[in-house]
């Protein structure tokens, strides 16, 4: 037995040495290896995706040879990323979370697009996405992220419960009273079906932009450096939150978990959700039941964050692999891809040239629901993101928890979050 | 010439634990005294800033108190259980193999994949807790949305998962009690519970102290499932000190204060290893 075992190690070496050496044989002709990490925050096979479009352009470009690495979710991303580079470890580009950019310029850790691009043509390339989706890319006059995988968040509602409690389906809710009125019809009593639910675990502070915005209030200035928490229509948003639990008695009090909402919606325990755009296509395929998708509805105003991740290109790439890098950018970000990965995902396509290919036209005319994202950018926001993010984050997440959950009001809340975001945020004023 | 020889026995052990417990110990404790520097504004020392700071942040005094919360709900409930199973596997039982498999099979799977599986137990309305309650007629309940009940609920998945690995030391301990003292008690006439309070659990303390040990630690190094779980909320309900350490070290890039709050961690772990070496064992009784 212990012959077999020598053989086959001895076998499986030999044949590891060969494919070594196939393997050393083909990337003797590749000029230039790019290393690049990419999250994944929704469910569905999104890695297969990703990996497919990396390998098509591996084969259109046979002197480039990209390790795309999946790095779970945006934190890790991150973390991997950073960890990677302080390691010495090679990484020339990132998918990450398009609100990391003040983070990672602090760290000096990429490099501006603005250094990179030489024609003119590549100029203008800059310019061709929808600008809204442009802003959590763009700080100190120059751009430091591309958009890719980027959502809004939408309203999915169960059309099947719209009609069960004598509600037209095709009639969204518009407003915050619509809202509050289909969800007091929705609700039953006996506690098996709910209006709606807003998650607050996860992404609170995500949820939580798009109240706010639909008061007509944002939630910081464009240089990151300025907070407006305890400004009167932020607190009055989050008064509204609460008040659909405590008041309205149509969403359930205490937080709502991320992860499991999108179960809760599919087997009918609440008729409307809020959640990313990026679980449109999984909710397509999995609901048994007719579902439609709207824009969020509006109180001063309609409004949503945008979300989602960003390309970087990391400081410490040579010349040569940050012009490969655009590339293979150039290429994730190319109308037709973008069309593929907004069909085959639900985020939106970055450019509106992807709207205007042949492929995600005919989509939108079958399943027009594909649409409301990008309709819905007009009226959209940058994603919190400030200096010290992480930290600004979490004291809005924590406000937005505690006033959720009963143990602070939300004035007292928000107040205290904009104390802690003042005392980050001074060094950088 | 058996110094050096002895010297050098030592050396590979040595060399590992000093390359990965006693130079980060000492870099921590170094860092912990340097400011957070950036590319722009480096680093430079400012003595205890960091535990003033860390005095006035009553996130920490938070997650302290959670932690002391968790490791008073983890550690005894799970050791009791641990040796109740083991003294319930440890008799002759029809299906004996199949029940001892039963209550290790917690430890097997990894904590994330618990928390996954227990993420949709909690989950309000369609998770299998509330639908159990709905059976006979109770409400359901946002177990890991309420802040007054999530820390009860991670404690009480923390204990499902840890009992089965302690109740493997319980029942190997048992196995080596000689069966003749409890023929010897009983022929004494003592009563079961007199034989388990006089006899087996002294029998047992070595186990238990070990078991002790192990319990604490966990209760200080497992966060895991606050990934999945809670992320530490709602508003740090949940947090625990190592998450925290965790979201300080990787989410705010705030290394120095993490090293901060990680002197305290080890500080607290070695006084409680201190405590039970030093004042336990003395008690112990060793075979």
């Amino acid at each position: 037995m212990f012959h077999d075992l020598k053989k086959a190690v001895v076998g499986t070496a030999a044949a590891t040495a060969l494919m070594a050496g196939v393997a050393g044989a083909s990337t003797a002709q590749a000029e230039t290896e790019l290393t690049m990490y990419y999250p994944v925050a929704v469910g569905g096979p999104l890695t297969e995706i990703v990996d497919g479009m990396v390998a098509d352009f591996m084969a259109e470009n046979p002197d480039i040879t990209v390790n795309a690495i999946y790095a779970g979710n945006y934190n890790d991303a991150r973390i991997k990323a950073l960890a990677a580079l302080k390691g010495g470890e090679p990484a020339q580009l990132s998918v990450m979370f398009s609100i990391d950019i003040y983070d990672l310029i602090e760290q000096d850790a990429i490099v501006a697009f603005d250094d990179i691009v030489e024609t003119d043509e590549e100029k203008a390339w800059l310019n061709s996405f929808y600008p809204t989706l442009m802003e959590n890319g763009r700080t100190g006059g120059k751009t430091w992220g591309i958009p890719f995988q980027r959502s809004t968040i939408v309203m999915y509602y169960n059309k099947d419960a719209f009609r069960d409690a004598g509600l037209d389906p095709e009639a969204q809710p518009a407003t915050w009273d619509a809202l509050v009125e289909a969800g007091q019809a929705l609700t039953k009593d006996d506690g098996s079906r709910w209006g709606v639910m807003i998650p607050s675990t996860g992404y609170p502070y995500w949820m939580f932009g798009a109240l706010a915005m639909q008061n007509d209030q944002v939630l910081m200035n464009g240089e990151g450096t300025e907070t407006y928490f305890d400004a009167e229509p932020t607190v009055e948003a989050l008064d509204f939150w609460r008040s659909l639990g405590t008041e309205h008695g149509v969403m359930p009090e205490g937080t709502i978990e991320w992860g499991t909402l999108r179960q809760n919606f599919l087997e009918g325990k609440t008729a409307i959700m809020w959640h990313s755009t990026g679980n449109l296509t999984a909710v397509k395929e999995n609901a048994s039941f007719d579902f439609g998708v709207a824009m969020l509805p509006a109180n001063e105003r309609r409004g949503t964050p945008t979300g989602g991740g960003n390309f970087y290109i990391f400081k410490d790439a040579t010349p040569e692999e940050r012009s490969a890098a655009l590339k293979l950018i150039r290429f994730m970000t190319a109308p037709e891809r973008a069309a593929e990965w907004s069909m085959k995902t639900g985020y939106m396509g970055v450019s509106p040239a992807a709207y205007e290919t042949e492929v995600l036209q005919a989509y939108v005319e079958e399943f027009p629901y594909a649409a409301v994202a990008r309709d819905q950018l007009e009226f959209a926001t940058a994603e919190l993101s400030t200096y010290q993010t992480g930290r600004v984050r979490k004291a809005l997440d924590d406000a937005i928890q505690a006033a959720l959950t009963g143990s602070k009001t939300p004035a007292e809340a928000l107040g205290e979050a904009q104390a802690t975001a003042d005392r980050l945020l001074k060094p950088y004023r | 010439m058996r110094h050096v020889i002895g010297w050098l026995l030592l050396t590979p052990a040595a060399i590992l634990l000093i390359a990965f417990t006693y130079w980060p110990i000492g870099a921590t404790v170094a860092d912990s005294l340097f400011s957070r520097g950036n590319p722009i504004r480096p680093s430079r020392f400012i003595g205890l800033e960091n535990y003033a700071l860390m005095a006035d942040d009553p996130i920490f005094w938070q997650v302290l108190w959670n932690n002391a919360l968790f490791a008073l709900g983890t550690i005894p409930a799970s050791i009791t259980l641990a040796l109740l199973m083991a003294l319930m596997v440890n008799r002759a039982l029809p299906g004996r193999a199949l029940a001892r498999m039963a209550f290790f099979t917690p430890t097997i799977l990894p904590m994330i994949a618990v928390a996954n599986i227990w993420l949709f137990f909690y989950t309000p309305d369609i998770g299998l807790i509330d639908q159990i309650a709905g059976l006979v007629g109770l409400p359901g309940h946002n177990w890991l949305g309420d802040p007054d009940t999530v820390l009860g609920a991670i404690i009480v998945m923390t204990v499902w998962k840890e009992a089965g690995f302690f109740m493997i030391f319980y029942l190997a301990a048992l196995q080596t009690i000689p069966p003749e003292l409890w023929e010897a008690a009983r022929l004494e006439g003592a009563a079961r519970w007199t034989y388990f309070r006089r006899i087996l659990f002294p029998l047992l303390m070595p186990t238990t102290l070990f078991v002790l040990i192990n319990a604490i630690l966990n209760s200080f190094k497992l966060v895991d499932h606050l990934f999945i779980l809670t992320k530490g909320g709602p508003d740090n309900a949940s947090n625990l000190l190592l998450y925290y350490i965790f979201e300080t070290a990787f989410s705010f890039f705030d290394t120095t204060y993490a090293a901060t709050l990680t002197v305290v961690l080890l500080a607290l772990l070695a006084v409680l290893s201190l405590v039970q070496y030093g004042v336990l064992d003395k008690r112990i009784h060793y075979r």
